[in-house]
């Protein structure tokens, strides 16, 4: 990743610590992503990924530290403003209506239309090929004006993914996205995590998954008792050491 | 890990849901629906009064004066709220509609000598252009309604109050103030304009009642807005998923206020149309109408659970309790059985639906 580090990072969190009450979620972590670049985030549960990828997304404020996001601080109170600056989600429980359809989901929030004087009516056209065309991107059979209702867990999981990228995000992160579907659609959105590699996207994955995390990612980092305990390159660890930090076998690396 | 994206898609594994399975066809409003035409049809042979012109415009009259306030309340219930206070809303709304009708006809009452004054034989002669009171009594009472709904959105979307108790509390509220204002007594629409009110919400157009003329217009608009606008979409998606609303950046308060002022607005315009056909708005009116206005909208397909519902669904409910309500006068059936048939039919229809969704 020498080519990478002379970037500037996309993300740079600085000292974020979070505390609820009494409890210490979060502790002195400070990450760099950089553009391109797949970081996998491990840990178990209460480890305090989900937190963090809150803070990043914009749903809490944290207690201490900084988020710089393309190199200036910024402060979210919504998660809107997080996606204003080009930070999306794809939550694990994938945030979607199921009594829409697919293009209607994928759209939500940003629905195209098409002016009638002064009405703005929805232009369903548009969005259903567009719609299409990014699910065929995920080469996800799944088609636009089916309910969401009626379909399958990857076809869900195509649905959220494919909201990510109507918008120039510069940075998605995935929660789970691979943990409730078939082999073969872990494979098509790992493949997707490959081309917004290529497109310059920065992806956070959080996972427990470790094939896919060693499949995809080029740096892995993996958060215990609210603390980041290593920040590795992927060619410079194994799934062994990885599992152990995650435990705590080992402490830190 | 290089996955092939160059060919083209193909649905090899993801058939097309059969055209009957999809829309309208595997929906409540169906079935309810097709239960309405069977229903017409046996009353065809059932009563040869049925389809003469006179009860057919009885019965379009009739189950108008509650839809229009049905097509609101199914804006809310799409959300996945409800609004208990659209009978009381019906009844304030047509109050304060008469009562600033006639007060500004009446020289010497305040406000009264912008629109009307005493001729020098004593009458009564409009100052300003014919019409311009009935506007303004008209506005006067949709203004009383937006307010309400206002409140209603308010306490819901912003302070987070339950819908039930705080419609509940509004049910109340609107009513008393109406007692109130009125004194307990009725007012009654007067004055000059009094003529135009009467041939705008109780005459009719070619024979067409008026009030079911407004109804198919709003219902027409409702379409619109509902699937053709991104305020449609957003009500729909709230009622489907809160919780994905408000993470996709749909402005969720705003949505619910609004939703909850349109069904304000329809009930105060349902109430005006009603006091019209009355030619009075007794203090008592429209009571315990939310409840027939529930049903209906229930009957017709939208779930209380939010996320389902539309204009079709709410007039066909509407059309149903009316077509039963008058089969019964007809076959002269104890008119007290009408209630307990339509909370019979309340649950025929949400059970039909529930079987339906557990076959497929």
């Amino acid at each position: 990743m020498t080519d990478a580090t002379a970037r500037q990072p996309v993300l740079e969190l600085t000292g974020i610590g979070k505390e609820f009450g009494a409890i210490r979620a979060l502790h002195g972590v400070d990450m760099q992503v950089f553009p391109g670049e797949v970081v996998g985030l491990m840990g178990d549960n209460g480890a305090g990924k989900s937190t963090l990828v809150k803070i990043i997304a914009g749903n809490f404020r944290p207690s201490h530290g900084e988020i710089r996001f393309d190199g200036s601080a910024v402060h979210f109170t919504r998660p809107i403003d997080a996606r204003a600056v080009g930070i999306e989600v794809v939550y694990q429980d994938l945030a979607l209506a199921d009594n829409l359809t697919a293009a209607a989901n994928v759209f939500l929030g940003r629905e195209l239309k098409r002016r009638f004087g002064p009405l703005a009516l929805l232009d369903h056209k548009a969005m259903a090929s567009r719609a299409l065309e990014l699910f065929g991107e995920l080469r996800s059979e799944t088609r636009p004006d089916d309910l969401v209702k009626q379909m399958s867990g990857g076809q869900r999981q195509a649905v959220a993914i494919a909201r990510t990228r109507l918008s120039n995000a510069k940075l998605v992160m995935m929660d789970e996205p691979t943990a409730a579907i078939s082999v073969r659609q872990v494979e098509q959105v790992l493949g997707l995590i490959h081309r917004l590699k290529e497109q310059g996207v920065a992806v956070m994955l959080i996972s427990h998954r470790m094939p896919d995390v060693f499949a995809v990612c080029d740096r892995v980092i993996v958060m215990r008792r609210g603390e980041k305990r290593a920040d590795k390159v992927i060619a410079e660890t194994s799934p062994e050491e990885v599992t152990a930090l995650i435990t705590g076998a080992k402490e830190a690396a | 890990m290089s996955v092939p994206m160059e060919a083209p898609i193909s649905f090899t594994n993801v058939g097309r849901v059969k055209w009957w399975q999809r829309g309208i066809f595997a929906s409540q409003t169906g079935y309810v629906l097709l239960a309405l035409l069977m229903l017409l049809v046996v009353m065809h042979f059932a009563s040869p009064y049925f389809f003469t012109e006179g009860n057919m415009q009885n019965v379009a009259k009739n189950f108008s004066f509650i839809a229009i306030a049905t097509l609101g309340v199914t804006f809310v219930i799409i959300t996945g709220g409800i609004d208990l206070s659209v009978g009381s809303m019906m009844c304030f709304s047509a109050m304060i509609t008469s009562m600033v009708m006639s007060g500004l006809s009446t020289p010497g009452m305040p406000g009264a000598e912008m629109f009307v004054h005493l001729a020098a034989d004593g009458k009564t002669v409009v100052a300003n252009v014919p019409g311009l009171i009935l506007i303004v009594s008209v506005l006067a009472g949709l203004v009383t309604a937006l307010i309400v709904g206002l409140v209603n959105g308010f306490c819901i979307a912003v302070l987070g109050l339950s819908p039930f108790v705080t419609t509940l509390g509004m049910l109340s509220i609107v009513r008393g103030l109406g007692y109130v204002v009125s004194n307990g007594r009725g007012s009654f629409p007067g004055g000059p304009d009094a003529d135009y009110f009467y041939a705008l919400t109780s005459g009719d157009l070619f024979g067409v009642p008026a009030p079911f003329i407004y109804l198919v217009i709003l219902a027409a608009v409702m379409a619109v807005v509902l699937h053709h606008t991104s305020f449609g979409r957003h009500v729909f998606a709230l009622g489907g998923n809160e919780k994905a609303a408000e993470l996709t950046g749909i402005p969720v308060v705003r949505v619910k206020i609004e939703v909850y002022v349109i069904c304000a607005l329809a009930a105060g315009l349902q109430g005006i149309i009603i006091s019209g056909w009355l030619g009075s708005a007794p203090a008592n009116m429209a009571t315990s109408y939310e409840l027939n206005v529930i049903a209906a909208a229930v009957i017709g397909g939208a779930n209380l659970a939010g996320g389902v519902g539309g204009p079709l669904g709410a007039i066909v409910g509407c059309v149903l309790l009316e077509v039963i309500r008058n089969g019964l006068v007809l076959a002269q059936v104890n008119s007290y059985w009408q209630q307990t048939l339509v909370g019979v039919i309340i649950i025929l229809a949400v059970l039909v639906d529930r079987i339906r969704s557990r076959v497929t």
